[in-house]
């Protein structure tokens, strides 16, 4: 196993996204370019001169990474050269800003793999909402809860009938190296959303984000799951189905919620899960 | 006259508007990455690649994104691998770019573009007016204005040999439907001319695998200013780069081109000035005025970025007055070209030149060489100029 994301970087300390990110290099082979957009990845890939991995990095503009990804990857094929263009972004950069380009390059299947290190808002500018915050969340921008449902991206993209998508979890390693092989070994275009908490952001302690993680997949409040061709379900990993209130209650951007409201947070979540288990 | 270019101007005579001048320069120049979006009247160039494409004439990649702004963030990236790339736009197109022109210029990726000068809404139009390029005069990138179709196609291929000189982007840019949609028989020159005129593109640094370096990380303030006074050398570099450009393809194909281009200037004391094809229309008022006895000439202006100030200050001659038009405005200040004469002959200690600037033609409105003689005669009244703020606008 080749570790291709450095120590040294500057994310805070406990931060998922950095192990996510190390995770996901890890698999992406030395033939590989990176594409990042503004985000807490920026950061930590350093500042110039330095740079927190051995990979060439492309630091786009926030909308462009898919775009950049398409031309990098046409680049390297009208080269004739075996690069593994990846994108490494936010939610933000993903779900709103990035999402026309994004869009675009599902629709052309450009061969790109596009991983969003999703932690439900801008959280490198301090924490307020994106589409990807989901219904209740406290952010510096929804200070009484966000009053809208989070966006459900992979449904979009597999409306677009592109050949990969998964979810994944920092917390879950191997389910997740095998998605990020099993991708790599896909030509189009690929896309991974992996679920990674902020230590800040969603008010759990630095040590706390693995903990967190499993009670968030065991709740089946982030079902792991793969989709081919956008419409060939696979559940990868069977979830206990615990309670989601301990999920939730462990956070303090959802302290404020009332017994009712995490019901109804409960109510949604199994009803997403058992739409999730008809489409398979 | 070597053989080449004797053959050379043999070239194939071709009718074509100014769009598909400019399709078959790309398809000469071989970029291998095209990303291109269709907006009216750009439309044609994209058309005429696809077509070009489909008759293999074009080997390159046409990309269909769904955006300018993707457009250009595609150009960029691939540039960045180690490609040449192409792409056209117009009006809203290139406004949507404008945060991508920056980040190209920045990262000095030798992007060639060409801009189809149209109306910016609101209120909607499609006619020429040359706001649109002229507002993006500090995104650092190289803007070339032409007046023909031919002179279009010639411009895209020495704007490749200009980018790649000094790694700076290119804009090629003429105006809506005078020039875009206009006929007239263009040289086409062939493969053999070109390649040696434009060597394949192989950059020093680029995105490789095999020796990871990055482009776009955060800088110090000291970094960031280093960045741009180092882009301000290459801007520096580029006026003799398009000397350059211009007079080696004119030992090629006898078209030659400089920063300006001047018509009766040699003992002119009246000098029109204007970019894009409206010179056109004050060459013929020229020769009006100089059949009416008025030392009358023109001086056209080529390059805007950089503003190749030297040049046409050294242009202008024993001129005791100068006539600016420009199809253009910015709000509040007035005809830009203008305002960058104006500054030109400043720097220059040319302050006794009387400078009159024209609102001309703005919104594709025609613009009559007879309505450009009014212009010359309101300029030549006696007594001081007027304050500038009644200067009348005269079409
Ligand atoms: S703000 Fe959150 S996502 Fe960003 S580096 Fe810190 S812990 Fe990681």
């Amino acid at each position: 196993m080749t570790d291709r994301f450095l120590s040294g970087h500057a994310a805070c300390g406990g931060c998922a996204v950095a192990l996510a990110v190390r995770l996901v290099l890890q698999e992406v082979g030395d033939r590989a370019v990176l594409v990042v957009p503004p985000s807490c990845i920026a950061v930590m890939m350093g500042p110039l001169p330095l740079s927190a991995t051995r990979l060439p990095v492309l630091q786009t503009a926030f909308e462009t990474a898919a775009a950049a990804a398409t031309g990098l990857a046409r680049a390297y094929r009208a080269r004739g050269e075996d690069v593994t263009v990846v994108c490494l972004a936010g939610d933000g950069g993903t779900y709103d800003i990035g999402l026309q380009a994004l869009s675009g390059a599902a629709e052309r299947n450009e061969d790109i793999l596009y991983v969003c290190f999703d932690n439900e808002a801008y959280q490198n500018t301090g924490n307020q909402r994106s589409s990807a915050t989901p219904w209740g969340a406290r952010t510096t921008s929804t200070p009484h809860g966000k009053p809208t449902r989070k966006k459900d991206i992979i449904g979009i993209l597999a409306a677009h009938r592109v050949p990969y998508l998964a979810t994944a979890s920092p917390a879950h390693p191997a389910d997740l190296a095998a998605k990020v092989r099993r991708a790599r070994g896909l030509a189009g275009f690929r896309f991974l959303r992996i679920t990674c908490p902020c230590v800040p952001g969603w008010g759990i302690a630095d040590d706390g984000s693995l903990r967190l993680l499993r009670a968030a997949v065991e709740s089946r409040a982030v079902p792991l799951f793969e989709v081919e061709e956008g419409r060939r379900y696979r559940i990868t990993h069977r979830p206990a189905g615990i309670p989601v209130a301990g999920y939730l209650r462990a956070q303090g951007r959802y302290a404020h919620l009332t017994p009712s409201e995490i019901a109804v947070i409960q109510a949604d979540v199994d009803q997403t899960w058992q739409a999730l288990v008809d489409a398979t | 006259m070597s053989a080449l270019a004797a053959s050379a101007r043999t070239a194939t005579h071709t009718l074509l508007t100014g769009d598909h001048a400019v399709a078959h320069a790309a398809a000469l120049a071989r970029p291998a990455v095209i990303p291109v979006y269709p907006i009216t009247p750009q439309t044609p160039v994209l058309e005429k690649l696809a077509e070009l494409r489909e008759a293999g004439a074009l080997a390159g990649d046409l990309v269909p994104v769904e955006s300018e702004h993707s457009a250009m963030a595609t150009c960029i990236a691939a540039s960045l691998a180690g490609v040449r790339v192409f792409t056209a736009t117009a009006s809203q197109g290139l406004a949507l770019m404008h945060e991508m022109l920056h980040y190209a210029a920045g990262a000095r990726a030798p992007v060639v573009m060409v801009n189809v000068n149209r109306t910016l809404a609101a209120p909607w139009g499609f006619w020429a007016d040359q706001t649109d390029s002229l507002a993006q005069r500090d995104t650092g990138w190289i803007q070339l204005y032409c007046a023909s179709p031919q002179e279009e196609l010639d411009t895209v291929l020495q704007a490749y040999r200009v980018a790649e000189t000094v790694l700076l982007p290119v804009m090629v840019v003429f105006e809506a439907l005078y020039v875009s949609h206009a006929l007239e028989p263009v040289a086409v020159p062939g493969a053999d001319v070109v390649a040696r005129f434009l060597p394949p593109y192989e950059p020093a640094w680029r995105l490789d695998p095999a020796s990871p370096r990055g482009f776009g990380g955060t800088a110090t303030p000291a970094q960031w200013r280093a960045n741009r006074l180092a882009m301000q050398a290459a801007m520096d570099r580029a006026v003799a780069a398009v000397a350059d450009a211009g007079e080696r393809w004119g030992e090629l194909t006898g078209r030659g081109y400089g920063a300006v281009e001047g018509y009766r200037l040699d003992d002119a004391e009246l000098v029109l000035l204007a970019a894009g094809a409206i010179a056109g229309t004050a060459r013929t008022a020229v020769d009006r005025l100089r059949e009416a006895g008025v030392p009358a000439g023109l001086l056209r202006l080529r390059l805007f970025r950089p503003f190749p100030a030297a040049e046409l200050t050294s242009a202008l001659g024993m001129a005791h007055t100068v006539v600016v038009l420009d199809r253009n405005c910015s709000i509040g200040s007035g005809g830009i070209v203008a305002a960058e004469v104006r500054a030109a002959l400043h720097a220059h200690d040319e302050t006794d030149v009387r400078l009159f600037s024209f609102l001309a033609g703005l919104g594709g409105v025609d613009v009559s060489p007879e309505a450009v003689v009014g212009m010359a005669r309101y300029a030549l009244r006696p007594g001081p100029p007027p304050a500038e703020s009644l200067l009348p606008e005269a079409v």
